[in-house]
C-alpha cells in the first residue's frame, strides 16, 4: 500500500469514455482504474484487464462442497452410526443427491462470494480512496497513476483532449485502510510524501 | 453480405439419401416384424415420430419463449429456427396418422387401454377411462396438433411479411406487439399440451398403470435440450457456409448456455422423477423403473445419465467450448442422440420388453433426420436470412456476453 499521485477525469457518457479508455492505453499511460455507476459491457476488454478466474474458484469450491457432503454422510450412515432407516440400504445414493446438490450450492456461493470480496479488497471496516463522489452516481471517472516518466500536465491535456472534464490532480493512498465510508476520516497516510512524486 | 440461402447440391443429395434410408429401414421393418413382432415395428414409429416432431416444435417454443421475454440476441438468426418450426407440420401429419394407426388399429401391445375388455375388467383402467379412451385421445390428439401447427404457420408468416414494411417506429412497435401477443397464445397451448396432457396421452399411456406428474415437464425438458442443439446445428452449419453475418461467437455462446442449462434442468427432473418413486417405494409406480433400473434396460438407463447430464455438464462447463464451433457441433450431436435414446428407453420397455440392438429404430431416426434437413432447407430459402425490420435487429448485431 503506498501513496501516490493520480490525475482524475470526469466524464459524462459512456460513449466518449470508451475511445477514450483505448486511447489512454495506446498512449501508454498507467490506468488506475475507472468507475463506472453501472457495470459497461466489454470495458474489462478495452481496459486490458485479464480474465477472471473467480469462476474457477467457484468450480473448486464446488467440487469441495460435493465431496464434503458425500464423505461425510457415507461416514455418518455407513461407519459411525449405521441405521436402518425404513429398509433402505446404508448407502442410498438417491436420498443423499439432494443434500450433495444443496452443500455443492453453498460451497460454491458462499467461497465466491469471499473471494470475490477478497479480490475487490472490499470488507466491512476496510475502506478506500473515493476519487469523485459522484463515480457510482451519475459520473464516470478515470484515474490515471502518474509514474516518473509521465507529466502530470501532459496527461490533464490529453484527458480534456479526450472529452473529460474537471479533471484534477490527487494525491491518494492507492490501497485499503482499517476505516469507515460513513465517517469522514481522512486517510491516517495523508502526511507521507507520495512514492511516485 | 450472403442473405438468401440457397440448398447446395450436397445437402440435398444427403438429406435424399436419408430419407431412402429410413424409407428402406420401414420396409424391411414391415417384412421382418410380422405378427407377434409388429409391436417392435409400431414402437420404433411412435418413438421417432414424437421425438423428431418435439424436438422441431421446440424451435416455436423458442421464438415465442424469447419473444415473450422481449430477447433481442436471438434475432440474428431468428429465420433459422422459424425454418425448423416449419417442419412440424408434415411431421405433426406423421405422428397423427401413427397413433390413430395405434388407437383404432387395435395396436393392445402399446396402448392396452384401446382393448375395451382390458378397460372393463381392470378397475385401474376403468377408473381412468373418461380420460383414457380412443375418442378423448383423438380429439386431444387433433386438437393439439391443429393448434401447433396454426400458431407456428402463423408466427412464420408474421415474421415474413414484416420484411416488406417500411421501417419505422410505429412498425417497429407493431411488429413487437402483434409478435407478443401470438407468441403469448401460443405458449398457453404448449403448456398446456406438452406441459402436461400430450406426453400423457402418447407415451405414459404405454404404462397405463403408472402415473408421473413429472412425465411431461421430462419430456417438455428432454425435446428443448435437442431442439436447441438442432437450431444450434442449422446455425453453426449456416454459418460456416458464409451466410449469417451478424452471428458470432456471442450467439453461439448464449446457445451453449442454453444447451448447458438445460441439461442440468433435464437431469433434475430426472433425478425428481426417480428419487420420489424410489423414495416412497410403491410398487403400483416402482412397476415403471423395475425394467429401467433392474431389468435389462439397466445399462440403457444409466448411459442416458452419463450422454445427457454429465457429458454436456463437464463438455460446456468451460467458456471456450461454447464459443468454439466445432465444440458445439460435436456436443450438439452428442445432446440429440442421447435424447433419441432417451425417447428409445422410454417406449421400448413397456412395450416391445427386451433390449435388441436399435438397428430399426435408428434407421427410422437417421429417416427422420433426412426429412428434417430437406424440410428446413428447403425452408430457409423462402425468405431473407435476416429479418431486416425487426426493432431489435441492432442489439442482436451488438449482443456481447
Amino acid at each position: 500500500m503506498a501513496v501516490k499521485n493520480f490525475v482524475v477525469g470526469l466524464f459524462d457518457d459512456e460513449a466518449v469514455l470508451f475511445p477514450a479508455v483505448k486511447k489512454v492505453r495506446t498512449a501508454g499511460y498507467k490506468l488506475h482504474d475507472v468507475y463506472t455507476p453501472f457495470p459497461i459491457h466489454g470495458l474489462d476488454h478495452a481496459m486490458g484487464l485479464r480474465e477472471s478466474s473467480l469462476h474457477t474458484a467457484g468450480f473448486i469450491y464446488g467440487i469441495t462442497g460435493t465431496t464434503t457432503a458425500l464423505s461425510f454422510m457415507s461416514w455418518v450412515f455407513n461407519v459411525d452410526w449405521p441405521l436402518n432407516i425404513g429398509g433402505k440400504p446404508h448407502f442410498p445414493l438417491p436420498a443423499f443427491i439432494p443434500i450433495t446438490f444443496e452443500l455443492t450450492v453453498l460451497f460454491a456461493a458462499v467461497g465466491m462470494v469471499m473471494t470475490f470480496c477478497y479480490l475487490c479488497q472490499l470488507m466491512p471496516g476496510v475502506k478506500k480512496h473515493i476519487f469523485h463522489p459522484r463515480q457510482t452516481d451519475d459520473k464516470f471517472v478515470m484515474v490515471i497513476e502518474l509514474t516518473e516518466k509521465t507529466n502530470a500536465e501532459e496527461v490533464k491535456n490529453f484527458l480534456k483532449a479526450s472529452g473529460a472534464h474537471d479533471i484534477e490532480e490527487q494525491q491518494a493512498e492507492a490501497g485499503w485502510w482499517f476505516g469507515r465510508f460513513d465517517k469522514d476520516d481522512e486517510p491516517y497516510l495523508r502526511k507521507v510524501k507520495p512514492v511516485n512524486a | 453480405m450472403k442473405d438468401q440461402f440457397v440448398v447446395p447440391a450436397r445437402l440435398k443429395k444427403t438429406s435424399f439419401v436419408l430419407m431412402g434410408v429410413g424409407l428402406l429401414t420401414l420396409l424391411i421393418g414391415l417384412i421382418a416384424f410380422k405378427d407377434e413382432n409388429a409391436t417392435r415395428f409400431w414402437a420404433g414409429l411412435l418413438q421417432n415420430s414424437s421425438f423428431f416432431l418435439l424436438i422441431t416444435l421446440a424451435s416455436t417454443f423458442f421464438i415465442a419463449a424469447t419473444t415473450l421475454a422481449h430477447g433481442g440476441w436471438q434475432i440474428a438468426f431468428r429465420r433459422v429456427p422459424e425454418a425448423i418450426s416449419m417442419a412440424v407440420p408434415a411431421l405433426a401429419i406423421i405422428l397423427f396418422v401413427v397413433v390413430m394407426a395405434l388407437v383404432f388399429g387395435g395396436k393392445e401391445h402399446i396402448y392396452h387401454w384401446v382393448n375395451l375388455h382390458h378397460v372393463h375388467e381392470d378397475p385401474i383402467l376403468t377408473w381412468k377411462a373418461p380420460f383414457l379412451n380412443k375418442s378423448f385421445f383423438t380429439i386431444a390428439t387433433i386438437l393439439t396438433l391443429g393448434l401447433w401447427i396454426f400458431f407456428t404457420i402463423k408466427i412464420r408468416n408474421m415474421s415474413k411479411e414484416e420484411d416488406g414494411w417500411d421501417l419505422k417506429p410505429e412498425t417497429g412497435k407493431k411488429i413487437l406487439w402483434r409478435n407478443t401477443v401470438v407468441a403469448g397464445g401460443f405458449l398457453v397451448v404448449f403448456t398446456l399440451s406438452v406441459g402436461s396432457t400430450t406426453p400423457w396421452l402418447w407415451l405414459m399411456s404405454i404404462d397405463a398403470h403408472w402415473f408421473s406428474t413429472m412425465y411431461s415437464w421430462y419430456t417438455f425438458a428432454s425435446t428443448w435440450v435437442s431442439g436447441l442443439a438442432l437450431i444450434s446445428l442449422f446455425v453453426v452449419y449456416l454459418k460456416k457456409n458464409g451466410y449469417l453475418t451478424y452471428v458470432t461467437e456471442e450467439h453461439l455462446h448464449d446457445l451453449g448456455k442454453f444447451m448447458f442449462a438445460f441439461s442440468i434442468f433435464w437431469a433434475y427432473l430426472w433425478f425428481s422423477q426417480y428419487m420420489l418413486i424410489w423414495y416412497a417405494n410403491m410398487p403400483e409406480e416402482t412397476a415403471y423403473f423395475q425394467p429401467r433400473v433392474w431389468g435389462e434396460w439397466r445399462p440403457i438407463f444409466f448411459l442416458n445419465l452419463l450422454i445427457n447430464f454429465i457429458t454436456p455438464l463437464l463438455f460446456l462447463m468451460k467458456r471456450d467450448t461454447k464459443r468454439n464451433y466445432s465444440a458445439i457441433v460435436f456436443i450438439a450431436i452428442v445432446i440429440i442422440a442421447g435424447h433419441w435414446l432417451d425417447f428409445w428407453q422410454m417406449v421400448y420397455p413397456g412395450t416391445v420388453k427386451q433390449l435388441q440392438f436399435p438397428w430399426y429404430e435408428m434407421g427410422l431416426g437417421l429417416g427422420f433426420v433426412g426429412l428434417i434437413i430437406f424440410l428446413v432447407s428447403n425452408q430457409l430459402t423462402k425468405a431473407a436470412l435476416v429479418p431486416k425490420n425487426h426493432p431489435y435487429l441492432k442489439e442482436s448485431i451488438i449482443h456481447h456476453t
